[in-house]
């Protein structure tokens, strides 16, 4: 049994990863708002979705512009990143303003609920437009990049086999990391990074420090969104198909991630996102080895989701997280 | 010239009227202290200055009516409230604490210069630098509290209690250090519970009981008033 796990061990690896990073990013829009409004924002899987749209229709417009061939794919890949980035991130910002703010001083099950509409009004209006333009809500995502190679592992050592890594995977690592390294030097190293952390600890005296409050919130709802939405094109370009409801399971499992290394923590959500992934990979690949066949990978969700009840059980602060004291 | 004036000053918490009518002026150059029992209505009042609780009457700085200012935009324009229980940032350091004081202070240089100046009042915070503002003692957050504010460069210095919870000797230092920012030509509303103290440095006083101010006076007065000797110095 071990060996035949090691065999695809450098693979799940490798996916493992890539699908962590990817819930990693996501992570963190739900981290950064719970650290500073004490609010799940339940709408972030579908800003994630929505972002995952907003970049397959720039890259569609492109396309029907002829605009593919004259730019290097990663130019285009960038480009399109971005232009989800500011899509997401405007739409995160209005979501505050009309869905939260009004419900700041309400208990937290209301705004609660008020994310839970916002997700369903994403959802059916990103339905209705896709099926306007294109008739089909399933949308066939063009690929920027369709290469693949292969690691030669196997000439390594006869324990593992080859792994097969798509050059859109190696993409997902570098702006993952760009975006994880980018967010915690702005977080720590920056004055309106340190606004952030102020208004996260203590909203009341951070005002008395001329700290705008709104603004801080707001900023935080932007780049939480822009992250989001930049996973939803990363996400659209590996797996190809794109329809209105992926947000929500994926948003769960981040949401888990998150809780995973600690709410209101960023390096945790991080870190949580990334064993999410991992495990998830590791059980769709090996569960049916491990279990003689009684239980397949269509339970690898299952087996997440085990080990996150698994580690609150033992540390119910999350793997990175402060036993921290309500606010009186 | 009254630098901050309150006028008529009434504040609700939901049903429950907090203060009833309070008019208080402060000087430039003085100390003024705010003294009373707990629930008087004290912090009260310096929220109202600040913007944190609606208000209705007048609150007036610096020759401008400020009453429905937002707390951010009021402590730009210089004010500096010390807040009750000091509320320090835990979780950031005593760098970053000092940082977010002088946060609508553009000029490095003069913040650089600030956080110099601060460490001549408060030796102990150049120690503790690095150091997370919530791992160190009650006196040394105050102390910090206190630097925070004046970090932004305010004309009046707002603070609430800072003699809560700390040893004799602490709060003696400080009582110092707020002698000595006022020589500096500091402006001071002081809120305290220890009245006898308070009166020591101030040159005016005001008793506030159940939301309104019941006597006002020279501080020297205070202290020799029969009725104040009784319900607070004794």
């Amino acid at each position: 049994m071990f060996a035949s796990i090691l065999q695809t061990l450098p693979q799940v690896l490798i996916d493992g990863l890539a699908l962590g990073a990817i819930y990693a990013v996501v992570a963190l829009g739900y981290t950064m708002v719970y650290g500073i409004l004490e609010l799940i924002n339940f709408a972030h899987g579908e800003i994630f979705m929505t972002g995952a749209f907003a970049g397959t229709s720039v890259l569609l417009l492109f396309q029907s512009m002829g605009w593919l061939g004259g730019l290097p794919a990663w130019v285009s890949y960038v480009l399109i990143i971005f232009i989800a980035m500011m899509v997401t991130g405007a739409l995160g910002v209005g979501i505050e303003r009309v869905a939260y703010r009004p419900l700041r001083k309400a208990p937290k099950l209301i705004s609660l609920i008020s994310a839970f509409g916002v997700s369903f009004v994403l959802q059916d209006l990103v339905r209705f437009i896709a099926e306007l333009k294109t008739g089909n809500y399933i949308i066939s995502v063009p690929q920027l990049f369709d290469g693949r190679f292969t690691l030669g592992f196997s000439s390594m050592t006869a324990m593992f086999s080859n792994a097969t890594v798509k050059t859109n995977t190696i993409f997902i690592f570098i702006v993952a990391i760009v975006l994880m390294i980018g967010l915690d030097i702005f977080v720590n190293r920056t004055k309106w990074g340190g606004a952030m952390r102020a208004v996260a600890q203590d909203r009341d005296t951070a005002a008395l420090m001329s700290i705008n409050v709104n603004k801080v919130i707001l900023l935080t709802f932007f780049i939480g969104s822009a992250l989001g939405g930049s996973t939803g094109v990363l996400f659209a370009q590996q797996y190809g198909t794109i329809d209105p409801y992926i947000g929500f399971i994926l948003g769960l499992k981040a949401f888990t991630a998150a809780v995973l290394g600690g709410i209101g923590n960023i390096r945790g959500a991080m870190f949580g996102g990334i064993v999410i992934g991992v495990l998830e990979m590791f059980a769709s690949a090996n569960l049916g080895i491990m279990t003689g066949g009684n239980f397949g990978a269509e339970y690898k969700d299952v087996f997440a989701f085990a080990i996150l009840i698994v580690v609150l059980i033992f540390k119910p602060e999350g793997l990175f997280g402060k036993a921290v004291k309500e606010k009186v | 010239m009254s630098l901050l004036q309150l006028k008529q000053v009434e504040a609700y918490y939901g049903a429950i009227q907090a203060l009833r009518g309070i008019t208080v002026d402060v000087n430039e150059g003085e100390i003024v202290t705010l003294i009373g029992s707990n629930g008087a209505g004290k912090s009260t009042t310096l929220k109202s200055i600040c913007g944190q609780v609606k208000i209705r009457g007048e609150v007036w700085f610096n020759g401008q009516n400020i009453s429905d200012q937002p707390p951010h935009v009021t402590a730009q324009s210089g004010i500096a409230h010390v807040p009750e229980g000091r509320r320090i940032f835990p979780r950031l350091t005593v760098k970053e604490n000092l940082e977010m004081g002088a946060f609508s202070v553009k000029s490095k240089s003069l913040i650089k210069e600030r956080i110099e100046k601060s460490f001549a009042y408060f030796p102990r915070l150049k120690e503790r630098y690095h150091q997370v503002g919530g791992t160190m003692s009650g006196g040394e957050q105050q102390m910090l509290a206190i630097a925070r504010g004046l970090m932004m460069g305010p004309k009046i210095l707002l603070l609430d209690e800072p003699s809560m919870g700390l040893a004799p000797v602490i709060v003696d230092q400080i009582f110092e250090i707020i002698q000595e920012l006022n020589a500096s030509g500091m402006t001071i509303l002081l809120v305290e519970q220890n009245a006898y103290q308070a009166l020591q440095i101030a040159h005016r006083g005001y008793v506030i009981q159940t939301g309104e101010i019941i006597l006002q006076d020279q501080s020297v007065e205070l202290l020799k008033n029969d009725q104040v000797k009784e319900a607070y110095l004794a």
